[in-house]
């Protein structure tokens, strides 16, 4: 019988049945951070219970991590705090630590592809809604709680129920200024934030066969922003080339039967979705969000929405966020003044996010009204932009070049929006207060309308900037 | 360990509406920043509930309801679709439990929330989006009437009114049969994880 990807590795980690009707499903592959885990070792250590497969479980600090002081102690002692207690956790316990010291740490969802740590036909939880992101590889990929955190660390396993499958084919080929953020914020504009609950997302056709694995990340990161718990994209040689060579990557003669063994999870050619929906890639423009979910957007060159033309239900969330972001329903956003701009996050702070970044702002001026950081997700992100001069194209523009971390996407360190400033991020989430002031409003983009938005210091449509 | 077996919660109920309630407004971001749940409770809802100039804002978990609830250690919080959407913070679940909500009832939950509650033996239960409605409005007019979750029967009841209720048959079975962290399952499942762990390559070090 033909079977999906997500139907072939759920039953390769199937454990057994629970005598509630739920799987126990093995995980491959479990990430930590320093936010959503020392509860988990605590109540580990509460039931005198012991990390059952140390070698599956692999730890970074990210969400907490100042990105704008590199020596410790940090000044904030909470920091200092929470990572010396993932210190101590890793190695009490005999967990992989990729450390601030290292060269290897980042944003969690940054370092597993990295190292080659996430692969095709795994199964990866992590205390992290993001974890999604790994689904570019072909992975089985999903967000859990922290007692949860608990479940693995304490027998590698979860209860779990399946989730149904939606395929989401994009054909055709992009426009030029029109990214993987685009598709995505697209994907959840039509199919709604809550559209995915139930589902796993198999994003597929040309449009992503096309993709570099950093775009499908893009996509596949943002699955949780339509309900989705994980979403994913069927391996292929692309995927099998990145992995090569990274430093938990199968070596030498175990290689050629690592990628039949990935190749073979791919969906098969005839199998059944529960749901399939179909877009063009041509329909798709620069999109952005007005509002406090990630549903909430337009092409960049509408209008907001009308209230009259909205559900009763869309119409109450829509003039929450209205009052919320002191915008105007009807009316065009481009134009709309920023004050901060926000390069970075496990949406897009990869390097090739710098790059396409960098190649716009070259030559050009931040504007003075505009306070702009980038924040590269990763020390070898960083690493790798430093050699190719990124930096210097970011600061000889204005941008503040930061360290590795998660930074202002949720704003636990001290990079925050400071009253009702308003955001132009290449994040992920504009929910009120995400970005750290309570008031403040983000407005989501891809990071070359980031770029578009620093310069000319308001929400702009970076194909007219830039003439792209 | 042993747990409670929950059938049922009979409490006062509070509704806090809206849709698409994100787990930032639950629980912001700052209050993560611990390493143990302790005194989240006090800071459920903290952004909608107080004002940036530190005020108190009108919201429910601001009322004398709210104050009863967080008194008596149990409560039924009456939410709209999506709740709970967005980062999978446990913080969010912990600190409505901790506040003294002890069972939910919504049009729907985020995946994620929805788990991290059951997990914490708080059953999330959905009405259809007319019976939400009335429950709700139920719910504001009558402060003083306990409002009934039977997770046994999936039925809210309030009153002489009775809705249906649906909730996940796995989640059901787990609270009523004192099972709702699965934790004791798990561990007993030791012998065939090792063999679906010998039989994958990736973790047996091939």
């Amino acid at each position: 019988m033909a079977k999906t990807l997500f139907q072939k590795v759920w039953e390769a980690h199937t454990v057994r049945k629970l005598p509630n009707g739920q799987t126990q499903l093995f995980i491959g592959t479990h990430l930590i951070h320093e936010v959503t885990s020392p509860q988990a070792f605590g109540m580990l250590r509460d039931l005198g219970l012991k990390v059952k497969y140390p070698h599956r479980t692999f730890a970074t600090v990210d969400h907490i991590v100042p990105t704008n002081e590199l020596k410790e102690p940090y000044s904030d002692p909470i920091a200092q705090e929470m990572i010396e207690a993932l210190r101590k956790n890793t190695k009490d316990y005999g967990i992989r630590f990729f450390d601030t010291t290292t060269g290897t740490q980042g944003i969690v969802h940054m370092v597993g592809p990295e190292q080659g740590i996430t692969q095709p036909g795994t199964t990866i939880a992590c205390g992290d809604s993001h974890t999604a992101t790994h689904g570019a590889f072909g992975a089985i990929a999903f967000g859990i709680g922290t007692t949860q955190v608990r479940d693995v660390l304490a027998t590698q396993t979860l209860a779990l129920s399946p989730l149904k499958v939606r395929r989401i084919e994009v054909n055709g080929k992009l426009a030029p200024g029109v990214y993987a953020k685009d598709v995505i914020l697209h994907i959840i504009r039509v199919l709604g934030v809550n559209g995915g609950i139930g589902y796993a997302y198999e994003y597929a056709g040309t449009t992503f066969d096309g993709f570099s694995l950093e775009e499908r990340m893009t996509v596949c990161n943002m699955s949780i922003e339509g309900g989705a718990r994980c979403g994913y994209v069927n391996p292929d040689q692309k995927t099998f080339d990145y992995i090569k060579g990274k430093p938990y990557a199968p070596k030498a003669a175990d290689w050629d039967a690592a990628v039949a063994r990935w190749a073979s999870f791919a969906s098969d050619a005839g199998c059944q979705y529960d749901d399939v929906k179909v877009f063009k890639a041509e329909d798709i423009r620069p999109t952005v969000t007005w509002g406090i979910t990630p549903g909430q957007a337009v092409f960049i060159d509408e209008k907001m929405p009308a209230l009259e033309t909205l559900n009763a239900a869309d119409r109450q969330t829509a003039e929450d966020a209205y009052a919320h972001m002191k915008l105007s329903p009807n009316t065009p956003i481009k134009g709309t003044k920023v004050d901060v701009c926000f390069l970075g996050s496990c949406t897009n702070g990869r390097i090739s996010d710098l790059r396409e970044a960098a190649k716009y702002l070259k030559g050009r001026k931040v504007s003075p009204s505009v306070k702009a950081i980038v924040v590269p997700g990763s020390q070898l992100t960083a690493i790798q932009a430093v050699h190719e001069g990124l930096d210097k194209v970011f600061t000889e523009a204005g941008f503040e070049w930061r360290g590795a971390g998660c930074s202002m996407c949720l704003a636990m360190n001290p990079d925050k929006l400071v009253g009702d400033q308003l955001c132009a991020s290449s994040s992920n989430r504009n929910f009120k207060g995400r970005q750290g002031s309570q008031t403040g409003r983000t407005v989501l983009m891809s990071p070359i309308m980031v770029v578009a938005a620093a310069i000319t210091g308001q929400v702009a449509d970076a194909r007219e900037v830039f003439k792209v | 360990m042993s747990l409670a077996k929950i059938t049922q919660v009979k409490a006062l109920a509070l509704a806090v509406p809206g849709d698409d309630i994100d787990t930032d407004r639950i629980i912001p971001a700052r209050f993560l920043r611990c390493v143990t749940f302790d005194g989240l409770g006090e800071h459920a809802f903290r952004d909608e509930r107080t004002g940036p100039d530190g005020k108190e804002r009108p919201h429910p978990m601001n009322s004398a309801q709210a104050a009863r609830i967080a008194a008596a250690k149990k409560g039924v919080m009456v939410v709209g679709f999506n709740f709970g959407c967005g980062s999978s913070r446990e913080h969010a679940p912990q600190s409505i439990w901790r506040f003294g909500f002890t069972a939910l009832v919504g049009g729907s939950f985020a995946e994620i929330f929805f788990g991290n509650s059951t997990t914490l033996g708080v059953p999330c239960l959905t009405l259809s989006k007319e019976d939400l409605a009335e429950c709700d409005a139920f719910v504001r007019a009558n402060p003083d009437v306990e409002v009934t979750v039977d997770v046994e029967k999936l039925t809210v009841s309030a009153g002489a009114k009775t809705w249906k209720a649906s909730i996940a048959a796995s989640a059901r079975d787990g609270l009523v049969n004192g099972k709702w962290d699965p934790i004791a399952d798990l561990l007993e499942g030791a012998e065939p994880v090792a063999k679906t762990a010998a039989g994958l390559a990736y973790v047996a070090g091939k």
